[in-house]
């Protein structure tokens, strides 16, 4: 559905968005992950056609951005990053205005309107001026607006941006939901979300793609994954160390050895499984006489990996 | 042409949902007419005619069209609703020609409430209808020049106060510059042994003064029509040039 090829964006001598390359197709939810200024917004900005690319190109649904925007503008349903809304319109008026300015009218229109307004949960409010609203309805209607002629394609920046914890529950849901039907990319800083609503993830960092997979094959990549969390006592935190070191499947051991404990990360050999390991270290532990308190492979975190690729060039 | 409908509809209801379009109306009332009785010496001159009412309208306009056009472009981009329009499935110039129509409407809604003037002259005397008809129009383009150029304005800024002071000058610059005591200063003048005078005829072309006095006058030329619509084509013209730079 959205094809976007060797996009760049210079603002002067600095490079905003750097050859990126990205493809979604229907029933997929993208997360668009990175830290502030990485590039998100201008890339949401260029595959919406607010703001044209330097070089590179985007198509939409077979439709180029350049060449036939109104074309590819229409089967776009866009949230950008402030929820911007005209404040001195109704709920109602506004999304009528955007529903008109989507070719709906008469009946149409009136339906689409409804529908909006009941899909965001925004019956209370409908005869309401903007203005008076508080954030979370404010942002909702903003995502009405989106939502409001059924794109084929959803551009969300930061949906869950300034809501409460109920509110970003309704609306993972609601981009949960429509991901079944719809090629949706969104963008956020906050991780678990990815985890809870994305079937795939790309990471960008100063303009450019540091990572692009599911979430699960993402966590994998963390340093860490893999390894076995290891938590004994029994005899002294160095001893234990040392024999830990001696196993057969470990490579590497990290952690903090007390007078009577050890707690740390045993690493496993290359093309040695955790499982593997872990049963090493429980035979272990029964030569030994050591009372195990903790034994688990770490699944990774997509915090880590996040971390690991986004603050390392950051000079 | 029905995303301008679509465009203009918006902004003309929010024009009156602020009292923004209220205020503008009756300040302009009650500038026109005050300054054209206690100034332009409408009763002493014993003549039903409007040219003293139609004297001060550019003067008016100088801060009446940016007061109406200010909040055109300025308050999209402060909104970020920019973004917003202009991602919808709509050409910019039909965002331009809608906004600017719907302040042009509040222009021509502000007008026709002076209309008791024109039937205060006609209860007064016989004037030539011809004439303030030729008034109006005059009047009606000096106002859309103002707008039109704010507007090319408000699209530089998210700032209104910044948008109103530009604008303000640019009218008084292009109206100062048809005021006939400027003009005779430069036909007395010479610089370098060069008579001026051209330069007053230049000037006078290109003022929205000059032409509003001589339609006023009842002179109703195709050149001035011709000024008044390129410049306001051009303000056009300009703004999405601008629209355009702002988001490369």
């Amino acid at each position: 559905m959205i094809e976007v090829k060797n996009l760049t964006k210079q603002f002067g001598p600095k490079v905003a968005v750097d050859n990126l390359s990205l493809s979604v197709r229907k029933g997929e939810v993208l997360g668009f992950l990175g830290p502030n200024g990485a590039g998100k917004s201008t890339t949401m900005r260029m595959i919406t056609g607010f703001l044209p690319p330097t070089s590179g190109g985007v198509t939409v649904g077979g439709d180029d951005m350049l060449e036939a925007p109104n074309l590819a503008k229409a089967r776009i349903g866009y949230l950008p990053e402030s929820a911007p809304l005209y404040l001195d319109m109704t709920v109602e008026g506004f999304l009528g205005f955007t529903a008109e300015l989507r070719g709906k009218s008469g009946s149409d229109k009136k339906a689409a309107v409804d529908r909006a307004i009941e899909t965001c949960f925004l019956q209370k409010v409908r005869r309401q001026a903007i203005d008076t609203l508080s954030k979370g309805y404010r942002h909702r209607t903003c995502l009405a607006q989106a939502i409001i002629h059924d794109p084929e394609v959803l551009i969300l920046d930061e949906p869950t941006d300034g809501l409460d914890p109920n509110q970003k529950d309704v609306v993972r849901n609601l981009i949960r939901e429509m991901g079944k039907t719809k090629a949706i990319i969104f963008s956020t800083h906050i991780l678990e979300e990815v985890e809870a609503c994305c079937s795939r993830a790309i990471i960008i960092d100063q303009g450019r793609i540091v990572a692009d997979g599911t979430p699960q094959d993402l966590r994998r990549r963390a340093s860490r994954a893999g390894a076995v969390h290891v938590a004994a006592s029994g005899l002294s935190g160095g001893a234990i160390e040392k024999e830990l070191a001696g196993l057969r499947h470990a490579a590497r051991v990290e952690g903090s050895a007390l007078a009577e404990s050890f707690s740390g990360i045993v690493w496993p050999k290359p093309n040695t499984g955790a499982g593997v390991l872990a049963a090493e270290i429980y035979q272990l532990a029964g030569a030994k006489n050591l009372v195990l308190s903790e034994l688990h492979e770490d699944q990774g975190r997509l915090d880590d990996m996040f971390r690991e690729l986004t603050s390392g060039n950051k000079s | 042409m029905r995303n301008v409908w679509i465009v203009f509809k918006r902004e003309l209801i929010s024009y009156f949902t602020t009292p923004l379009a209220y205020v503008l109306i009756i300040i302009f009332c009650f500038l026109s007419l005050s300054l054209c009785l206690f100034f332009g010496g409408f009763i002493e001159r014993g003549d039903a005619s409007l040219s003293s009412f139609f004297y001060f309208h550019p003067w008016i306009y100088m801060i009446f069209g940016p007061a109406i056009g200010m909040r055109l472009w300025s308050e999209e981009h402060r909104m970020g609703t920019t973004e917003l329009l202009l991602t919808m499935p709509i050409s910019p110039w039909e965002a331009i020609l809608g906004k600017f129509l719907a302040a042009f409407t509040v222009l021509a809604v502000t007008l026709l409430s002076t209309i008791g003037m024109v039937f205060t002259v006609l209860s007064l005397g016989e004037p030539d209808v011809g004439v303030i008809f030729s008034g109006y129009l005059g009047s009606f383009l000096v106002g859309a020049s103002s707008i039109a150029i704010t507007c090319a304005v408000s699209a530089m800024t998210r700032n209104q106060i910044t948008c109103l002071l530009v604008s303000v000058t640019i009218c008084l610059v292009l109206t100062l510059i048809g005021f006939p005591p400027i003009s005779d200063l430069l036909r007395g003048s010479s610089f370098l042994g060069i008579k001026l005078g051209f330069l007053a005829d230049i000037c006078n072309g290109v003022s929205l003064f000059w032409h509003s006095t001589e339609m006023a006058r009842g002179l109703m030329r195709i050149q001035s029509l011709i000024y008044f619509i390129s410049l306001i084509g051009f303000c056009l013209f300009l703004t999405s040039v601008i629209i355009r730079s702002k988001r490369a």
